[in-house]
């Protein structure tokens, strides 16, 4: 094969393939982020999953010690679950506020993050008490599970105020930016997942314990 | 052990860390350790003395381009692989010296050895260089700019290294765990193993962990939703599926491991009861979760490497893949039967008749869709017109030694024969054999596959291929003999014995183990001659092995934003097409329109984050509590600050993407028409 | 230099000797069903293995870029009846050994009595850190790291342990099975002749692992009535102070035989009555 006719030959294939200016193939951002989150929030479910299992492997392994009926008072964690069940909803407002880009947002949050609070001082007045009867998380397998499952999603609302306040201050100090706005779409995501979990929460640690 | 007696209030601020936990009085981890450290501070001083500090830390340290940070994970693993393959000939050391004799190496050393190996050669040498590779090729193999979440894969790539650093200062620092790669507890809790080493083992786990997981839910959401126009899904290189498989994995069975080992760590630190002998903790709930992750595990090291195998296979003899739609499904049945068998791991601990055969017949229905592929990379190879490089030899290499390892793989699968061979030496050879000849083989045959497309030369051919055989010769010779140990019942981790039969065995694997060293020593050898020679192994087209998939169609080493304008797929084998379309009409249209390319801006995010999970992981073990918090509210202040930017990317003007571009077209038209003209 | 030789003259004959594959070659009616099932299975997936392994190389040597004989198709990439084949293949090698594994697992499970005439013996198998103990409750003596057993009698044992998981393993005569604090497994395993086999934990347990072995010694019905006998006279008995020393970490322990045991000592240990193990001190 001559050089000039490798030159011509159609061998080189880099001209090729660009017949067509291309369509907007890779979706927007924003839901490239939800999708993204998503997946966390669901490695995240299956994570808790892991403890849930763990809980109910554990739940009867008390060695000796008071078991969940003679523990949990369901009048506080009814109080709790209806804080948190709350906040999911004020943080909708908020989301939608946020979209709107009006101020209603700031009081919607600062609602959620009351609410989020109150949840976690109610949890953790739970505990101290728990604790001040001898029922700590070395007492039993069974109160082991216990803590680690509720102060797993204890902590996750925690990370959430915190995340929540973040959020605030970055709205306050760059406005209704869009990549802000991915952001607090995560935020709200994530909110409402950890009141899934809670509803799931309730009904295997309190309402079973209780009966059981 | 505990804190010395008599410390001093000033002591009591460093927690358990004293003078003591230095080994001065054992040589071999000091001389070892010695080593390492002056190794690092000669490399960090050439790269100051050159100038290059400020270079490195712009370019690499900072990256968040997927190449980069691919090419950084596949350094991560090779560095460690030669850690951990010391760690290896140690072993065979021990046992080909152990008999009727303690060795040179006590049960306390040789005990952390061997879970250093395993430790090693999974978490920081197998899942880096397939996520390094993942991270590389997908992006290209896609045909898009970068992944979906580019700082985020940084912070991964960094809090993976932030592991195995951990579990690398734990050689000087302290020791490791001596409980094998897979803490069962109750020897890992605290009453049967005091020391620190389980800790650092958990640490850095927990922190490679979350690494891991930041990669997985990056590359999934990157192959499910960013795709070149026309890239659908049933139009994506198998690599891709392979990847999306092995993702999902990550995602799925990560958290499982995030949240065993936290409760290990819950019995250790703070006393609670998920495993203990005492207070109703329940051993066996470890074991379930453990391999819930542990089977998965599997599948996410080789389904990769399954996917790397298909692209060598077919681009080698020049043929598509047979097939490709059967891998497709054979990759995602495997995917998610993989989820359905971790009990065969735990056989003889008394389940049950019903239970054992229920999970022995589930894990024998995984070797149907594996042994799918196999058949279709036979299929494959037939009819083509293979070209026998350093990647095909090692498919083949692959092909035949993977067929040995399912072959003993589907045996322990049968609970009667497991009954004989778990725990022992045969177990020891099969996870060799697949792990070796599957996930490493893959590894290596991506790696010289993809050397060019990432840095614009071929490695060296003759030194390639001298490096494959020694591997494949040395590693028969190293793991048969241990099939035959296993089914002498020798049971695996002992640091001496007392059988003669067992020495002659043993001492041939050390041997094999001799032989192997040879083939990384050839391989090291490669890659330093290729570097040298990289003038003559340039490689202009970017297309060195006729490639199918768009990786090949873009330059090498690719620009930064890969394409400058996204490619049109057209059909299955997208630069294949349009290679076939070139022949077909021999139309030539006049340049493509450019646009402005918006790119993600490096950022220090990863690497800041990883330096205070170094600090939080180091303080853990350690119990330096005030360092501990410092370590967490600097990483919570890294993340604000990060989130606090304004500027996230930045533009390639079009006029630029334009010069670059033609650029690249040119010296690829003229290399082409060199290569045309010389054969 | 000088020693290589040497070493050469030693290996030969060691190598030719050293082929005694002890599972396989199995002293009991465990073991050589497990073997069965072994060669059976294997011999199934072979029957598969070995033609591929053999084509792997036929293709790949025939289709060499360089043979011109070889006919090269660059299209082909589907063929709806090799799909077919391909996936019937694989289905149908699984579908037989998942027979055998069905059956095996049922067969052979480690619980299930073996079938005899004689009644089988009991013995309780406790793993200590490291060590062996194993007791016999119906003689009431109990013996250390040296397992005595009847030949061509069933053996029943009940299995726990007093720290970390171990396994009880004996390659010549079968099924092993793991040993865990809090928990009783269930072993059925018969020496078909008499002879002395080694024993060891194949669940690596801590530092002292690699000494954990017993001999296992099956003794003629006589001979094992008249080391019965003997034990029973021996010096000293199982108390629980004796048995709390026995607790303490030590490795490569002598045998020792104990004349008496406590009452119930491996209930207690089983159900966690008596403390576990100390760990390191």
């Amino acid at each position: 094969m001559s050089v000039a006719q490798a030159a011509a030959s159609p061998t080189d294939p880099h001209r090729l393939g660009h017949d067509r200016p291309p369509p907007q193939a890779i979706p927007r951002k924003r839901i490239i982020v939800g999708y993204g989150f998503w997946i966390f929030l669901l490695s995240d479910i299956i994570m808790f999953s892991a403890f849930f299992a763990a809980y109910a492997v554990l739940s009867d392994d008390t060695a000796g010690g008071p078991s969940g009926r003679d523990l949990f008072d369901l009048r506080n964690v009814g109080i709790e679950t209806a804080c948190l069940l709350l906040s999911s909803f004020t943080c909708g407002i908020a989301s939608i506020g946020a979209l709107r880009k009006a101020n209603w947002f700031y009081a919607a949050m600062a609602a959620t993050f009351v609410l989020g609070a109150t949840f976690v001082s109610l949890e953790i007045s739970e505990f101290a008490g728990m604790i001040a009867r001898g029922a700590g998380p070395s007492r039993s397998a069974f109160l082991s599970a216990f803590f680690t499952l509720v102060g797993l999603h204890g902590l996750h609302v925690s990370c959430g105020l915190l995340w929540l306040l973040t959020m605030m201050a970055q709205v306050y100090a760059k406005g209704y930016r869009r990549d802000i706005l991915r952001r607090m779409l995560c935020f709200s995501l994530f909110w409402h997942a950890l009141d899934i979990i809670w509803v799931a929460l309730f009904t295997v640690v309190y309402l079973m314990g209780v009966r059981s | 052990m505990g804190p010395a007696q008599n410390e001093s209030a000033a002591m009591n601020l460093f927690g358990k860390l004293t003078w003591s936990a230095i080994p001065l009085d054992q040589p071999i981890p000091l001389a070892a350790s010695a080593m390492v450290v002056v190794v690092i501070v000669a490399v960090l001083a050439w790269v100051i003395i050159k100038g290059w500090l400020p270079y490195l830390w712009r370019e690499w340290i900072c990256s968040v381009d997927h190449k980069r940070i691919g090419v950084m994970y596949v350094l991560l693993a090779m560095v460690m692989l030669l850690r951990g393959f010391i760690d290896a000939l140690m072993m065979r050391a021990q046992q080909a010296m152990a008999f009727h004799s303690p060795g040179f190496l006590p049960p306390e050393h040789y005990d952390q050895i061997f879970s250093a190996h395993g430790t090693l050669m999974i978490f920081f040498v197998a899942m880096p260089f397939i996520i390094g590779l993942m991270n590389f090729v997908v992006p290209l193999q896609l045909g898009i700019r970068d992944v979906a979440f580019p700082t985020l894969n940084s912070v991964g790539f960094w809090l993976t290294a932030t592991g195995a650093l951990l579990v690398n200062i734990s050689l000087l620092v302290g020791e490791f765990a001596r409980t094998s790669w897979l803490p069962y507890p109750p020897l890992s809790e605290l009453k049967y193993s005091p020391g620190v080493g389980v800790d650092y083992y958990l640490w850095s786990l927990e922190i490679s962990g979350a690494g891991t997981l930041v990669a997985g839910i990056n590359l999934v959401t990157t192959v499910l939703k960013m795709h070149a126009p026309g890239m659908t899904y049933l139009r994506m290189p198998m690599f891709c599926w392979t990847t999306l498989a092995a993702n999902l994995l990550i995602v799925a069975a990560f958290p499982i491991l995030t949240a065993t080992l936290a409760m290990l760590l819950l019995d250790r630190y703070l006393g609670f009861h998920f495993f203990t002998n005492d207070a109703g903790g329940n051993v066996m709930m470890f074991i379930n979760l453990i391999w819930a992750w542990g089977h998965p595990e599997v599948y996410i090291l080789i389904l990769p490497a399954f996917g790397v195998f298909s692209e060598v296979v077919s681009t080698m003899s020049g043929k598509p893949l047979f097939g490709y739609r059967s891998m497709v499904i054979a990759t995602m049945a495997i995917c998610l039967i993989s989820f359905l068998v971790w009990l065969h791991h735990f056989f003889t601990m008394g389940a049950g008749a019903d239970v054992n055969a229920v999970f022995g017949i589930a894990t024998m229905i995984i070797a149907v869709p594996t042994g799918v592929k196999v058949f279709n990379w036979l299929f494959t190879m037939y009819g083509g017109r293979i070209v026998y490089t350093t990647p095909m030899l090692w498919s083949v290499g692959f092909m035949v030694t993977f067929v040995i390892g399912g072959v003993t793989g589907v045996l322990l699968a049968v609970p009667p024969a497991d009954f004989m061979l778990h725990n022992s030496l045969f177990l020891v050879a099969h996870f060799h054999n697949v792990i070796i000849g599957g996930v490493l083989f893959g590894a290596f045959a991506g790696y010289n596959f993809w050397f060019p497309k990432a840095f614009g030369f071929r490695l060296h051919e003759g030194l390639g291929k001298a490096a494959f055989w020694c591997w494949i010769v040395g590693f028969y010779l190293a793991f048969m003999p241990l099939y035959v140990l296993g089914l002498m019942g020798m049971t695996r981790r002992m640091q001496h014995y007392d059988v003669a039969a067992w020495h002659p065995w043993l001492i041939a694997a050390a041997a094999g183990a001799i032989v192997i060293l040879a083939g990384i020593v050839l391989q090291v050898a490669q890659l330093v001659v290729s570097i040298r020679q990289r003038a003559e192994l340039r490689d202009l087209t970017g297309d060195p092995w006729n490639g199918r998939s768009l990786e090949w169609s873009t330059a090498s080493p690719p620009p930064a934003f890969n394409f400058a304008v996204l490619p049109q797929v057209e059909g299955e084998e997208a630069y294949w097409g349009m290679k076939q379309r070139a022949h077909e009409h021999a139309d030539r249209n006049e340049g493509p329109d450019y646009d402005d390319i918006e790119m993600p801006r490096n950022s220090p995010t990863g690497f800041v984050c990883a330096f205070f999970a170094a600090i939080l992981g180091f303080a853990l073990i350690w119990h330096i509590w005030w360092m501990a918090i410092a370590a967490a509210v600097g990483a919570f202040a890294t993340f604000v600050v990060f989130a606090w930017r304004d500027h996230s990317e930045y533009v390639v003007p079009a006029a630029e993407a334009r010069h670059i571009d033609e650029m690249n077209r040119n010296a690829r038209e003229s290399a082409f028409a060199n290569t045309g003209a010389s054969s | 230099m000088k020693r290589s030789p040497r070493l050469l003259v030693c290996l030969v004959p060691l190598a030719l000797t050293a082929c005694q594959l002890d599972v396989l070659e199995s002293r009991g009616v465990v073991g050589s069903a497990d073997k069965t099932i072994l060669i059976d299975s294997l011999g199934i997936m072979l029957a598969i293995a070995l033609p591929t392994i053999a084509a792997t190389f036929a293709f790949a040597w025939w289709f060499r870029r360089s043979n011109a004989q070889a006919r090269y198709r660059p299209d082909w990439a589907y063929s709806g009846r090799l799909e077919l084949i391909v996936w019937s293949i694989p289905l149908l090698t699984v579908i037989l050994l998942g027979g055998v594994a069905w059956i095996g697992s049922h067969e052979l499970d480690p619980a299930k009595p073996l079938a005899s005439d004689t009644k089988p013996l009991e013995i309780q198998v406790v793993s200590l850190d490291w060590k062996w103990l194993f007791i016999y409750p119906d003689e009431h003596i109990a013996s250390l790291n040296r397992l005595v057993i009847p030949a061509g009698s069933p053996i029943h044992f009940d299995l726990t342990s007093a720290s970390v998981m171990n396994a009880f393993f004996i390659p010549r005569l079968g099924s092993m099975i793991y040993t865990m604090n809090g928990m009783t497994t269930h072993l059925n395993l018969q020496a078909d002749e008499p002879g002395t086999f080694l024993g060891l934990s194949s669940h690596f347990s801590g530092d002292g692992f690699a000494s954990m072995n017993f001999q296992v010694e099956a003794l003629p019905k006589e001979q094992f009535a008249a080391w019965i006998e003997a034990t029973q006279k021996a010096k000293a008995g199982l108390d629980i102070p004796s048995y709390k020393s026995l607790l303490k970490q030590s490795s490569d322990v002598p045998p020792a035989a104990f004349k008496t045991v406590a009452p119930d000592l491996f209930q207690q240990i089983a159900t966690q009555s008596l403390p576990s193990g100390p760990g390191p001190e």
